[in-house]
């Protein structure tokens, strides 16, 4: 049994920015003054370890496992990813299993330290990645999942799988974010759904899953999390649609 | 061969390991003898059956990507369509369309088959038609489009194969093949299977920003360590143009030059930017085609000069 308390962020859609959210998360929570881990288990696409510039880094194994990658002096954020463990470009070409062994260390051998939070990035899909997390994650206080979605039907569609998956898992949806709603124009102000409107809102209300908020399309942030360590850059402004959410979270 | 059991052991290094049912983590497990005598490793029967199957595909194209959600399906279908527009040819041109990606199917939506059912002849399992166009997918053996596919790697290797060796494709002219995100199981197994009947090339889709870029560089490597020709690489969501105003603006900055740099430095053809257009998230989630509703558009313009290119790709391996 472990101290922290342990969200999963999950989509069925690849690039809705389940990367983007869970490091929102991550960075809001030790705003609040929480100590956080981040965990990336996508292992062929790992991002996190690039929004954090922190890809050069290594891990070192120590004598309660390995440590994390602090995207702070302070230490109040560990991130562990399989980019602290490749090369950039090696492509890593596993199947299941071996993938499976990989997250299982992930999960039980990691030196989190006295954290409070664990935030766990996940790949797109319900495969053996997914399953394997929750089945791992079970004795670890797994709180449940957030869904992330973009508006249009065809993430609808994977994100209600990705509902179902929950589901079939006894894992509880803490709620749903839809992100990328909407682009506001540099130019003349004007606000185009780029990839449509309300999908998320409404597949929350009748899939009776609690809708957490929408997080607009925001290149400033998009920039940012291009590879020079967000943790400077970030604002809660950037996430106020979603901030009440985390708010309440962060005092359980 | 017999699959990995689903109880298989923690650490199985996995059948296709030169450790497999040799190591102390294969003990106890039902398949260590076969895989210790090395009978799991033996060529796969099934890959003459698909050779068979597809012998009158002429051309097989992957659309590939690491990263999720740059938009491989939805070019993919565009790709399959632009394809078998007989408008310009003399002959008609036959293409299939098959979706790989088993845990979040998009081609049925994309393609305005939304809840159709494939059916059984004595030929195989039969494709959904679209016009012409001959569409595979997970999503048409669903009872319910909601319900999740929560399964482990050789469950979905099952499914790919019987895509390849069941399904009556007939005479095709191209058979277009979308696929999830990432390097597993499913890219794994289609270069696998189809290692007899062989891959014309991939295209590689990505967008401009360095988190995609990441991934789309192991993808490429993927490609060249499997011995994929690469077609070339997409930039979709280069720019997006204001439906009000008609500035332009980048929404996906590329902070380390985009694809055109990336391609110069990996030595791949780079066939060209597709824009941001809102029209073409509507048109996928309503089924209609996006470059036959809207064709003078210069998303759809963009779009059918990168199928040229694909085109021209496949015509100068025939020759």
């Amino acid at each position: 049994m472990v101290n922290y308390q342990t969200i999963l962020v999950l989509s069925g859609k690849g690039g809705v920015g389940k990367s983007t959210v869970s490091s929102l998360l991550a960075l809001s929570l030790v705003k609040m003054g929480k100590k956080v881990g981040l965990l990336d288990v996508d292992l062929c696409g790992p991002s996190i370890a690039r929004i954090f510039g922190l890809e050069q880094h290594s891990v070192m194994n120590g004598p309660n496992g390995w440590i994390p990658v602090y995207a702070d002096d302070e230490q109040r954020l560990g991130v562990m990813s399989l980019a602290f463990l490749t090369k950039r470009d090696d492509p890593v070409v596993w199947r299941g299993p071996k993938k499976t062994s990989i997250i299982n260390q992930f999960v039980h051998n990691i030196a989190w330290g006295d954290i409070d939070f664990l935030i766990v990035d996940t790949p797109p899909g319900t495969s053996d990645e997914h399953i394997t997390a929750v089945e791992a994650f079970k004795d670890f206080n797994l709180d449940g999942a957030i869904l992330v979605t973009t508006p249009q039907n065809v993430s609808i569609d994977d994100v209600q799988k990705e509902a179902s998956f929950c589901r079939a898992l006894d894992l509880e949806i803490l709620g749903v974010i839809e992100n990328m709603s909407g682009y506001v124009c540099p130019t003349c102000s004007d606000c185009s759904f780029v990839f449509g409107r309300g999908g998320g809102e409404r597949m929350a209300s009748e899939s009776n899953i609690p809708y957490i908020g929408h997080l607009p399309i925001d290149p400033k942030l998009t920039a940012s999390m291009d590879g020079t360590n967000i943790m400077k850059d970030f604002e809660t402004d950037s996430i106020k649609p979603i901030l009440s959410f985390i708010q309440r979270y962060s005092k359980q | 061969m017999q699959p990995i059991p689903e109880d298989k052991q923690e650490h199985c290094p996995g059948t296709e390991s030169d450790q497999a049912g040799k190591q102390s983590a294969c003990e106890g497990c039902p398949n260590q003898q076969i895989c210790a005598s090395g009978e799991a490793n033996l060529p796969d029967p099934d890959l003459g059956n698909i050779k068979e199957r597809l012998k009158d595909v002429k051309h097989k194209i992957l659309v590939l990507s690491g990263k999720g959600g740059v938009g491989k399906s939805t070019f993919t279908s565009q790709l399959a369509l632009a394809l078998s527009d007989t408008e310009q040819e003399e002959e008609e041109i036959d293409v299939g369309l098959l979706d790989i990606d088993i845990c979040g199917p998009s081609i049925p939506r994309i393609m305005g088959l939304h809840g159709s059912r494939v059916h059984n002849s004595s030929m195989g399992w039969e494709p959904v038609y679209v016009d012409q166009l001959a569409v595979m997918s997970i999503g048409f053996l669903l009872d319910d489009p909601a319900d999740a596919i929560i399964w482990r790697g050789p469950k979905k290797n099952g499914i790919i194969k019987q895509f390849l060796k069941d399904v009556n494709w007939g005479e095709l002219d191209y058979l277009v093949v979308d696929t999830p995100p990432g390097t597993s199981d499913e890219h794994i197994s289609i270069v696998q299977y189809l290692k007899e009947s062989s891959i014309t090339g991939a295209v590689i889709v990505t967008t401009p920003q360095e988190i995609s870029l990441l991934d789309v560089r192991k993808e490429i490597n993927f490609c060249k360590k499997v011995n994929i020709p690469i077609i070339g690489v997409v930039e979709n969501m280069s720019i997006f143009v204001c439906p009000n105003c008609k500035a332009e603006s980048v929404i996906f900055p590329p902070t380390t030059g985009g694809a055109v740099k990336m391609c110069e430095d990996m030595d791949i053809p780079f066939l060209g930017s597709l824009p941001l257009d809102p029209r073409i998230a509507r048109s996928c989630d309503t089924g209609k085609p996006f470059i036959v509703e809207y064709p003078d558009t210069p998303a759809a313009i963009a779009y059918r000069s990168v199928v040229d290119k694909v085109k021209q790709f496949c015509e100068d391996t025939t020759k």
